[in-house]
């Protein structure tokens, strides 16, 4: 049994609480500038002299990186440590509807965060002509790959009642998904001699990979089912640790 | 309302509750005594489905914990040990949010909420968020979550525990006030509070129940008549007991 008006009420609630402090704001912040000065400084938007938004999207998988287990790590383990997890868990909501809930909450969020770098995007087209469906691929592509990070976030805040642990898991297991599908990583793996069918096998498996042919403005469904299998999975990893460690 | 039977739990090779059964009915008020650890908050946690156990079931309102737990959750109101609850929201919007996970919507809610305020005396400290009240003030807002739905079965783990002589009366009033229409499990390890708000006692130790009677039949037990006296007597093994 799945209630959607469950999955609601707690996300309103998890998202509402994030402006609760200025945690929302801090973040919003750090986002917004460090994907400007990535995109505008070290990525050379200008000097590119090209109105498409490849340096900006580059970017975003290391940004996300960075601020995603900041977002996500008090998700479970605050509830612990405050004790509102047996609150929660004793309320007529399913576990799995608390997790939804929780997890839309920190995605949505993220969500806005990306939607606030729409004047990267004026710029663009103020400069030139850039391609709309490619903007939109790259969007597309940014939020899902968000969404992937955001469920691993979850996961790891799910491992302890310490909010460090759960931040630097999550970035552990964040950092490992996207570097197996790096190209110097990729290609320093097949210049030890690795089997390049090995290599391919786990770049495949990479967050990094699907991301690419998304920012350069090509949606795949394999690609989509391929982030949808990561946060099914990571959130299904979620709810058995919370079980376990009740 | 609410059966037990054959509760247990173990964690790992540690056995904290070692087949608890009990029934509490319409009206009655039943304390739920021990020392600490004796496996009182265990029992509660089982009985509220936050702990699933090792073996055993309960049954709340005819919807069995394991089977229907979210039907079995819906009867109940449950105040966890140390009364948790989100520090950041306001009094108000976090009433308001267990009203809507209770079920209801609209103008119900602000009414649920509304009432839920008068009952737990919060009407003063609605608009202030919870981590700016004193711990008698937070106590009666987990309190008043835990009522906002008029439950049939309230189950309450050490309600005034670490509350001044006031906040105590205060909540304890309010357990009376409410005892007439519903089941209601009170865990203490106070025993002052046995006489003040129950019709019957429990007692456990060692994940056991020891005696199980109002509290005239307990102090029965023992020649002296004092409840303290019974209580050390069967909830200390006999180590301890010699060591008195």
């Amino acid at each position: 049994m799945f209630n959607c008006k469950n999955v609601k009420t707690i996300f309103q609630r998890e998202f509402k609480s994030y402006f609760d402090s200025p945690v929302a704001y801090v973040f919003l912040v750090a986002f917004l500038v460090l994907i400007g000065f990535l995109t505008f400084g070290v990525a050379m938007y200008y000097e590119r002299r090209q109105a498409n938004l490849m340096p900006f999207f580059f970017w975003h998988p290391w940004v996300y990186l960075l601020l995603i287990p900041a977002v996500t790590m008090g998700l479970w383990s605050e509830e612990r440590r405050s004790g509102t997890i047996e609150l929660l868990l004793t309320l007529p909501i399913t576990l799995t509807e608390a997790l939804v809930g929780k997890f839309l909450a920190a995605w949505a969020f993220i969500g806005i965060a990306l939607g606030l770098t729409f004047p990267v995007v004026a710029t663009t087209a103020w400069l030139g002509d850039p391609d709309g469906g490619a903007v939109f691929c790259g969007y597309f592509g940014s939020l899902l790959l968000a969404g992937a990070c955001v469920a691993i976030g979850v996961f790891a805040s799910a491992l302890s009642r310490s909010q460090v642990i759960g931040f630097v898991i999550a970035l552990a297991i964040c950092f490992l998904m996207l570097i197996i599908g790096f190209d110097p990583v990729i290609n320093a793996v097949a210049n030890w001699g690795v089997p390049s069918k090995i290599v391919d096998a786990v770049a495949s498996c990479s967050l990094m990979q699907h991301y690419d042919a998304m920012r350069r403005g090509v949606v795949d469904l394999a690609d989509i089912g391929y982030y949808v299998g990561v946060m099914v999975f990571m959130l299904a990893a979620a709810k058995l640790v919370t079980e376990r460690g009740k | 309302m609410l059966k037990v039977k054959n509760l247990k739990k173990s964690f790992g090779s540690f056995q904290a509750v070692k087949g608890i059964s009990f029934e509490v009915g319409k009206g009655e008020v039943l304390g739920f005594l021990g020392p600490n650890g004796a496996g009182k908050s265990t029992t509660m946690r089982m009985i509220t489905g936050f702990l699933p156990p090792s073996d055993g079931t309960a049954e709340i309102c005819g919807h069995d914990i394991l089977l229907d737990p979210v039907g079995a959750k819906s009867c109940i109101g449950y105040l966890p040990e140390n009364a948790p609850s989100y520090r950041t929201m306001t009094v108000t919007d976090f009433l308001t949010f267990i009203a809507k996970v209770r079920g209801f919507t609209g103008a119900e809610v602000k009414s649920k909420v509304e009432a839920a305020l008068e009952k737990a005396q919060l009407t003063t400290v609605r608009g202030q968020t919870i981590e700016t009240l004193s711990k008698g003030f937070r106590q009666r807002t987990c309190f008043a979550q835990a009522i906002i739905h008029d439950p049939k079965v309230l189950i309450m783990d050490e309600p005034t525990d670490g509350l001044d002589p006031n906040q105590k009366f205060v909540v304890r009033k309010m357990i009376r006030e409410m005892a007439e229409d519903k089941a209601i499990i009170v865990s203490t390890h106070i025993l002052e509070e046995v006489d003040a708000v129950c019709t019957r006692a429990l007692i456990i130790a060692h994940g056991e129940i020891k005696a199980d009677g109002t509290p005239n039949e307990l102090r029965a037990k023992d020649p002296s008549g004092e409840l303290d006296v019974v209580f050390r007597k069967l909830t200390m093994n006999g180590e301890e007991a010699a060591n008195v």
